[in-house]
């Protein structure tokens, strides 16, 4: 089968691990480097520039010797990301987005990197900061400058599990027996496990909740070959950080989906995509697959199933969001820039290669590794009828105790704030920037599949927290990842990201308001991929949801910012 | 990805004749047959910019093919016409949805079609007459790009590009190489040319890659304006344009019929310069008249609003609480408001002493100028006096202002083709004697 599926552009599988071999030598991609890789790869220079510039990691020009990425998502800003931007430019002598004058030092900001639940933080050289304040980031500086190897400075990512199911009926975090699942493979038909998978009605962690059990079966009936399991771990929504934490305490749970996964369709390669902010798991993940092979739970053989051959391997991202989206990411994985497919195949028909492959998030092949281990029946027991099992949230914000909360479909918003212990819960993020906002109107509804379906990250916001403040952050969000291959993506959030600005100038009027909810449809309407399909989402559903907050803001005719008290107030000095 | 299953039994069988729907219309079609083409060969007209018949898949990326394809909105492009298929191309929606496309690619690039060297022969330009785009409903985003002069033969407007990747899919070497990609990502997105690869592109292929690009972004030194104005591609008359004329007839009449229009001026913190201005057509003001009437102006020196007005032209910016007062007054009494010179828009003259803290002025104005005796003059405050703003303040920053006319002052011309544009929907054309900022 041709590989030119959906583009003339000939993949290139080990272009990103190569560009990340030259930007670790040097700190950044030099002009040789970038020669030398395109003759390597037989691809034009541009070619290679187009690849590079598209992934944030990826530098052109010298990037200090330590590079330090701050994370900007909105819990970071409203929990001192400026302060700590601040003192970052103090403590190193750089500014953001440059590098000091001595090369030691290169700022830049980045979006979330999964540590919402103890921001800010950010990751120097890929290695993590947890909780930064100023003195921390003063004393960190310090030491990195005493020459203190990183590797001792950083922090360790706590994983933060605040609530499992009462009564066993814990799916995710049990007791982990490296292996148990693969074994039970044994005496099991493809057909079997995909049936088991289906009985349980386990639908896609990613966001689309497609049924799990399907997707397999309809990549199982497809006959070219070979077959590929991709696991998604790209988690780059931001607010969400299950897939770190699930990867982080059961490395070996996900490689145990994949396995189960490929022998199911008849895959024998299976890529974990790790997105790059999660560097600092690469070992950890890689270390779990070599104890699998000298365990013989993979390669040739596997779990010794007789022809079962299936090997895994870890394929490093390189900074962009949309690249979560199964068919950029398969772009990603074949070294091209990474822009979503058109849909014209899904990646069942002709994914990585143009080949059949299944993407599955990591959350959802440990749930199935689960249900292979402990039987569709104990999946069934927690949650509801239509929405059985439990599922993973990222809670972060304004709480006491952000974390990992493993629910039972069925819980109500109310008894998660209580469990987070949300003290003035107002504005209430699910999903992501992606999602949909809810305020505390919707306290009694439930996390459901089809009810309030979750991706799995939930910010809780109280109400001294500027809404437009929020709304801004997630609109340059979009604005800076949006993958730009389509027109309305690309030109309609930066066009929104104006009109919010317009708004927090104090300018806009009742048509503005307008405005943003017509924009919006055309972007929802017309966008080519998910993300530009649900980027104004929150902007107007929170129009929606707290018209007393946006009534303020909008003038009939007159400009709100304009205070006139305040502009006369130097004349007044004069009254005698 | 629901219907995944129907679908696959569905692309079972082999090629044949289909009967399509589109909007409303039967059409036979050989299966698997792109629908734009379709639709082409049927003489109706589905919009498209990126769309080339030779790229399969097609690129998908310009978005302005819109259409409700069995009841969902999607790119038309990216159809292969299927047995009952149903097309609707022109419901007001997908209407709007397309030009609004078209629309937010005049606002993100830099299109400054008349100094254009693909004037008349542009895509891009061609949909924008053919949806009728007057403006654009989106702000201008007037991002800085730079031209790209730097290759051999080519260059690169970045202004004009709208990323529909052709160039990226087909302009390749002998070797295979690609000449074009994009870079960068989100609204930074661009595309970059290999100077090396240009280098070894023949003249034909960079004439070939200057046609290829639906805009005005791949030019060839010395070979773009081949073709004078009036021979080119789109230099044809619109079908629509005949309706349109039939319109404004329409429209005239309409104008006729609903009597005067009424008008509202004043000058705030200004000179009288743009009422002066205004004043300069001369023997134009009788003909003015025959259609307008003036309401609170100068002009006419009724002081108080008796009426709610169709339009309120402001000379001068806010300088103090009564322009303030006034400017509001005028924003609730006229429907339409448009600020007239350099004042209103920015400021003007006035706006120099925003420079300088308002107590240093005025006690320089009343106190400490060689024409004051020490001692003997204090600064003028009273209940009845106007209070003096801090700064001078652009009418925008008070109130919302529908339009501006830049000027100081502007032509009278320039100002009331504007205001004859904005009342009866009049012919707006500006010459550039008539359109002047100093
Ligand atoms: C903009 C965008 C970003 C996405 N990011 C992720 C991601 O980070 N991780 C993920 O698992 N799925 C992500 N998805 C969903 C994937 O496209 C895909 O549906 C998912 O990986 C399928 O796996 P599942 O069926 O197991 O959920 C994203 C989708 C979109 C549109
Ligand atoms: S919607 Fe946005 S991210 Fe998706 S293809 Fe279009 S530009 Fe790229
Ligand atoms: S590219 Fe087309 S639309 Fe743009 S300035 Fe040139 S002629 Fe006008
Ligand atoms: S340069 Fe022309 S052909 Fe290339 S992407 Fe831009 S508009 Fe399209
Ligand atoms: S013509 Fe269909 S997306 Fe461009």
């Amino acid at each position: 089968m041709k590989s030119e599926a959906f583009s003339r552009q000939r993949a290139h599988p080990d272009l990103l691990n190569s560009l990340w071999k030259y930007q670790n030598q040097h700190g950044y991609i030099r002009d040789e480097d970038l020669t030398s890789c395109a003759r390597q790869f037989d691809m034009s220079k541009i070619e290679l520039e187009g690849v590079i510039s598209f992934y944030h990691f990826f530098h052109r020009r010298p990037a200090g010797q330590y590079t330090i990425y701050l994370n900007n998502s909105i819990v970071s800003e409203f929990k001192g990301f400026q302060r700590v931007r601040e003192a970052f430019e103090r403590e190193t002598g750089a500014r953001f987005g440059e590098v000091d004058p001595g090369g030691m030092f290169g700022l830049f900001e980045t979006s979330c990197i999964g540590l919402s639940d103890q921001e800010p933080a950010a990751l120097i050289n890929f290695h993590p900061f947890t909780n930064l304040n100023t003195l921390k980031v003063r004393q960190i500086i310090a030491k990195i400058k005493q020459g203190v190897p990183i590797e001792e400075v950083c922090d360790e990512v706590g994983d933060n599990i605040r609530y499992v199911p009462p009564g066993k009926r814990a799916v995710f975090f049990r007791e982990y027996f490296p292996g148990n699942a693969i074994m039970k493979l044994n005496g099991m038909s493809p057909e079997q496990v995909i049936e088991e998978v289906n009985r349980s009605k386990l639908s896609g962690r990613g966001g689309a909740f497609f049924p799990t059990g399907l997707k397999w079966g309809l990549c199982r009936q497809q006959t070219a070959e070979p077959k590929y399991i991709v696991c998604n771990a790209d988690e780059g929504e931001p607010g969400t950080f299950k897939d770190r934490v699930l990867m982080n305490t059961m490395p070996g749970l996900v490689l145990e989906g994949m396995a189960i996964a490929g022998y199911a369709v008849g895959a024998r390669e299976g890529i974990l995509y790790l997105r790059a902010e999660y560097t600092w798991m690469k070992d950890k993940l890689e270390k779990a697959i070599d104890r699998f092979y000298g365990m013989g739970l993979l390669g040739k053989n596997a779990a010794g199933i007789d022809g079962f051959d299936f090997d895994i391997r870890v394929q490093l991202g390189a900074g962009s969001y949309v690249v979560g989206e199964e068919t950029a990411l398969l772009n990603s994985m074949e070294g091209k820039r990474g822009e979503a497919r058109v849909k014209q195949f899904y990646p069942i028909e002709r994914g990585f290669l143009g080949l059949p492959t299944v993407v599955n998030n990591v959350e959802t092949l440990c749930a199935a590794a689960r249900i292979i281990e402990l039987g569709a029946g104990h999946f069934l027991q927690a949650g509801t009828a239509t929405s059985p099992g439990t599922k993973l949230i990222s809670v972060s914000g304004d709480c006491h105790q952000p974390g990992i909360f493993e629910i039972e479909y069925g819980m109500t918003v109310e008894e998660l704030l209580k469990l987070c212990q949300a003290d003035a819960p107002y504005y209430m993020q699910v999903s992501g920037p992606s999602g949909e906002c809810i305020s505390m109107a919707d306290k009694k509804r439930a996390f459901s599949k089809d009810g309030l379906s979750c991706g799995g990250a939930f910010m809780v916001f109280s109400k001294h927290r500027d809404i437009l403040q929020i709304l801004l952050n997630f609109t340059t969000f979009f604005k800076e990842e949006s993958c730009g291959v389509c027109t309305p993506c690309r030109a309609g959030n930066f066009i929104l990201q104006r009109k919010l600005e317009k708004i927090k100038l104090g300018l806009a009027q009742k048509s503005d308001f307008e405005d943003i909810r017509q924009w919006a449809r055309i972007m929802q309407t017309a966008s080519r991929c998910g993300l530009g399909k649900t980027a104004s989402n929150t902007l107007v559903k929170a129009l929606d949801t707290f018209p007393e907050y946006f009534e303020v803001k909008q003038g009939d005719g007159l400009n709100m910012k304009f205070d006139l008290t305040k502009a006369t107030e130097a004349y007044e000095k004069f009254k005698s | 990805m629901k219907n995944l299953k129907a679908e696959q039994k569905k692309k079972q069988p082999g090629k044949g004749q289909v009967t399509i729907k589109i909007d409303g219309k039967e059409i036979k079609a050989k299966e698997g047959q792109n629908l734009v083409q379709v639709a082409r060969e049927n003489d109706i007209f589905i919009p498209s910019l990126c769309y080339y018949e030779h790229i399969d898949p097609p690129l998908g990326t310009c978005r302005v093919c819109v259409c409700e394809i069995d009841g969902k909105p999607g790119p038309a492009c990216m159809q292969k016409v299927k047995e009952n298929m149903e097309v609707r191309v022109n419901t007001p929606e997908m209407e709007d949805t397309r030009k609004a496309i078209v629309e937010m690619m005049f606002a993100e690039g830099n299109h400054f079609c008349p100094a254009c060297e693909k004037s008349g022969n542009c895509s891009l330009q061609h949909m924008g007459y053919e949806m009728g785009v007057s403006i654009s409903r989106f702000p201008h985003l007037f991002k800085d790009r730079l031209i790209d002069f730097h290759p051999k033969r080519m260059i690169i407007e970045h202004n004009r590009c709208v990323k529909c990747h052709r160039c990226v899919e087909e302009v390749l070497t002998k070797e295979g190489k690609q000449v074009f990609s994009l870079c960068n990502r989100g609204n930074e997105t661009m595309v970059g040319i290999d100077y090396e690869q240009e280098a070894k592109l023949t003249m034909q292929e960079a004439l070939a890659a200057m046609q290829l690009c639906p805009t005005g972004a791949i030019l060839v030194r010395g070979q773009s304006m081949a073709k004078p104005f009036g021979d080119r591609q789109f230099d044809q008359e619109s079908v629509k344009k005949e309706e349109e004329d039939k319109r404004a007839v329409v429209e005239a009449a309409v104008k006729v019929a609903k009597g005067k229009k009424v008008i509202a001026t004043i000058s705030l913190a200004g000179c009288f310069g743009c009422h002066m201005s205004m004043l300069d057509i001369d023997l134009g003001f009788i003909d003015l008249l025959e259609v307008v009437e003036f309401n609170k102006s100068p002009i006419n020196d009724i002081k108080k609003f008796t009426q709610q007005c169709d339009i309120g032209l402001i000379e001068g910016g806010c300088c103090n609480s009564e322009n303030v007062e006034t400017l509001r007054e005028f924003r609730r009494k006229c429907d339409i408001l448009v600020a007239v010179g350099e004042c209103s828009i920015w400021g003007g003259l006035p706006a120099m002493r925003n420079m300088i803290p308002l107590e240093e002025c005025l006690e320089e104005a009343y106190l400490n100028s060689i024409t004051t005796v020490a001692g003997e003059h204090i600064v003028p405050y009273h209940e009845d006096l106007p209070k003096i703003l801090d700064k001078v303040y652009p009418c925008n920053e008070i109130v919302k202002i529908d339009y501006f006319i830049p000027g100081c002052p502007p032509n009278p011309e320039h100002i009331w083709k504007a205001v004859k544009n904005l009342l009866w929907g009049d012919h707006y054309s500006i010459l550039y004697s008539e359109f002047k900022y100093d």
